[in-house]
């Protein structure tokens, strides 16, 4: 049973949801220790909506994902997944969920890939206008080469494109991609980019997406929720993080001849100067642009050439964290 | 879960096996050495005890020998199993994001490894058999067809008890322990080394009392028409209680091991 998704439709809606893991160590005398993955979290996703799930390694990306497909019982709290109860109706709403778990594999191994959709086709019970949309997979994610070779003699690039295919051939209303990119190089982290908003665009299959990658995020999703420790630090879109944790973008100068410290160019805030001030680092604040501080640099030395450095979000979590941190 | 999905994932059990076959070729000659071994001890055995033990003469036991080396590989006696090493890995998580019951699913999948090991591993030691002892096999048809029932059902006993086995992987780290302790018991019992009806009164008894003989020594009396008519339906009967029993338990123990389950490795 597939439905189109109306706007404004709750794909996830979670509510105090927290796992609590219980973790026995110690050979003789067995110590009992309680870890809480997730903590009375809140999460809503409506239908059409790309959410970038973030947070570092053992925050509780995976653990929330797991409550959310039904793969791990909430310790506390209530979730509802495209208006299942994940636990209580875990395979009905595998029909209307496509998952990628980066690190494993939802393909048969020892066979030809193209076994692997047949079986999926089975398992979802798909009928013969599967064919159109595995074809529609097979061309925008570029297949065919492999097709015929046994999973496991696939590169890592060739599997993920075929693990996405595999998570999309139901056409699911929510896809759920836990670290898609993790291990692919620039060019097929990009064609994967590419695809996943082109499908997208074509389908208006909401998405969830948890990575490492800050590309991943400002190309594919247009809110992020950030987890710390089991909770929501911040919720809301790139740009609103930012400027909560202060991050600034840099425009690095590389000057003709040696130039006294820039120190009072109006909307920045000089960061370094390198080589008897050849190179000068400068933070720009919000509301000045490039170009007026161009204009500015102009008067004073002549430029030989900058670059400008985006805020790395990988950066602005670890700020974002200090600051809760510190406040609580 | 539709036939269809059921009947796809039983090929597939089929096509993922039937994709190494040196391996199968492998445990073929490996299960015939190993028959020649036992046919000759067997009839060692049934000579020592002045021609017949327990309703076996000589080739008669080196029939049960060789029928077991070939029920070997289709009836899984000996360990393999994904589903340890799925737990263990955390990729347990995949199979729970499927629409699937993952023990039938998992079922499935085992029946079509049996349905493609039963000849390329059964038929070698069967025909090794027959040239160098001769095999005493009914003239009839019907222990045949009844056979076949009994190997199905046999596979799905042995099936039932490696899934209960393996579900302690959700409260074990390490596995190996469990499964050599199983590995053990259920080889003997099961009738592997020498047949159920040679043991001890004790043992028999306690053989009885599990899944084991439904395995191997059911399936085998049998086709060898030891027993035959109601009592081989019985036989049959007691393979069918053996296999939903211990599959319902196996479906009790995942509902209680899902909801402890934690994912190991994220």
């Amino acid at each position: 049973m597939t439905t189109t998704p109306t706007a404004g439709e709750q794909i996830v809606h979670a509510r105090g949801l927290t796992r609590d893991f219980v973790v026995r160590s110690g050979g003789w005398r067995r110590t009992k220790r309680v870890v809480r993955a997730v903590v009375d979290l809140d999460l809503d996703i409506v239908a059409g909506e790309a959410v970038g799930y973030i947070g570092a390694n053992g925050a509780g990306k995976s653990t929330t994902i797991k409550m959310l497909t039904g793969i791990l019982s909430p310790s506390q709290g209530t979730v509802r997944t495209c208006g299942y109860d994940p636990r209580r109706s875990r395979r009905a709403l595998a029909r209307e969920i496509g998952v990628v778990f980066g690190q494993r594999s939802q393909l048969w191994w020892d066979l030809p890939l193209r076994e692997s959709y047949r079986v999926l086709a089975a398992i979802h019970r798909l009928g013969p206008g599967h064919r159109e949309r595995l074809d529609e997979l097979i061309e925008a994610l570029d297949l065919e080469a492999f097709l015929d070779t046994p999973v496991r003699q696939l590169s890592l690039g060739q599997r993920i494109r075929g693990e996405i295919a595999a998570a999309l051939l139901h056409s699911p209303r929510l896809l759920v991609l836990d670290e898609p990119t993790i291990g692919l190089d620039v060019l097929s982290k990009e064609r994967l980019r590419a695809f996943l908003v082109a499908e997208r665009a074509a389908h208006g299959t909401t998405l969830l997406l948890t990575t490492h990658d800050m590309d991943d995020v400002q190309r594919l999703t247009d809110r992020i929720v950030v987890v710390d420790r089991g909770s929501v630090a911040y919720a809301g879109d790139l740009p609103g993080l930012v400027r909560r944790v202060g991050a600034d973008r840099v425009i690095v100068l590389d000057l003709e001849e040696p130039t006294p410290p820039l120190a009072d160019l109006p909307g920045t805030r000089l960061l370094a100067t390198e080589h008897d001030g050849l190179r000068q680092r400068l933070a720009l604040l919000p509301g000045s642009t490039a170009a007026a501080v161009l204009a500015e640099v102009a008067g004073r030395a002549p430029l030989r050439d900058l670059t400008i450095e985006e805020p790395d979000v990988e950066d602005v979590v670890r700020r974002l964290y200090a600051t809760q941190r510190a406040g609580g | 879960m539709s036939v269809a999905a059921l009947a796809v994932l039983t090929q597939t059990g089929w096509k993922r096996w039937s994709a190494y076959r040196s391996a199968a070729l492998a445990g073929a000659v490996t299960n015939t050495v190993f028959g020649l071994i036992k046919a000759a001890i067997t009839m060692g055995a049934v000579g020592a005890a002045g021609g017949t033990l327990a309703g076996y003469g000589a080739i008669e036991g080196a029939t049960y020998a060789w029928l077991a080396q070939a029920l070997i590989a289709p009836v899984n006696v000996f360990w393999s199993n994904d589903l340890v090493d799925r737990i263990r890995s955390g990729d347990i998580a995949v199979d729970l994001s499927r629409p699937v019951d993952p023990q039938l699913a998992y079922l499935c999948a085992d029946l079509g490894r049996a349905a493609f090991s039963l000849v390329p591993r059964g038929a070698p030691p069967l025909l090794v058999g027959a040239l160098v002892t001769g095999l005493a096999l009914p003239g009839q048809l019907l222990p045949y067809v009844l056979g076949m029932v009994s190997v199905v059902l046999a596979v799905v006993v042995s099936f039932a008890c490696r899934w209960l086995v393996s579900l302690a992987a959700f409260w074990l780290i390490e596995m190996r322990g469990a499964a050599t302790l199983y590995l053990m018991t259920s080889n003997i019992l099961c009738g592997l080394v020498v047949p159920v009806h040679w043991f001890p009164g004790w043992m028999a008894a306690v053989a009885a009392a599990t899944p084991f003989p439904s395995m191997l020594q059911a399936p085998i009396d049998v086709i060898m028409g030891r027993v035959t008519g109601v009592d081989a339906l019985g036989v049959v009967g007691v393979q069918i209680a053996w296999a939903a029993g211990v599959l319902l338990a196996g479906r009790l123990v995942w509902t209680l091991g899902t909801r402890k389950l934690v994912v190991q490795g994220g």
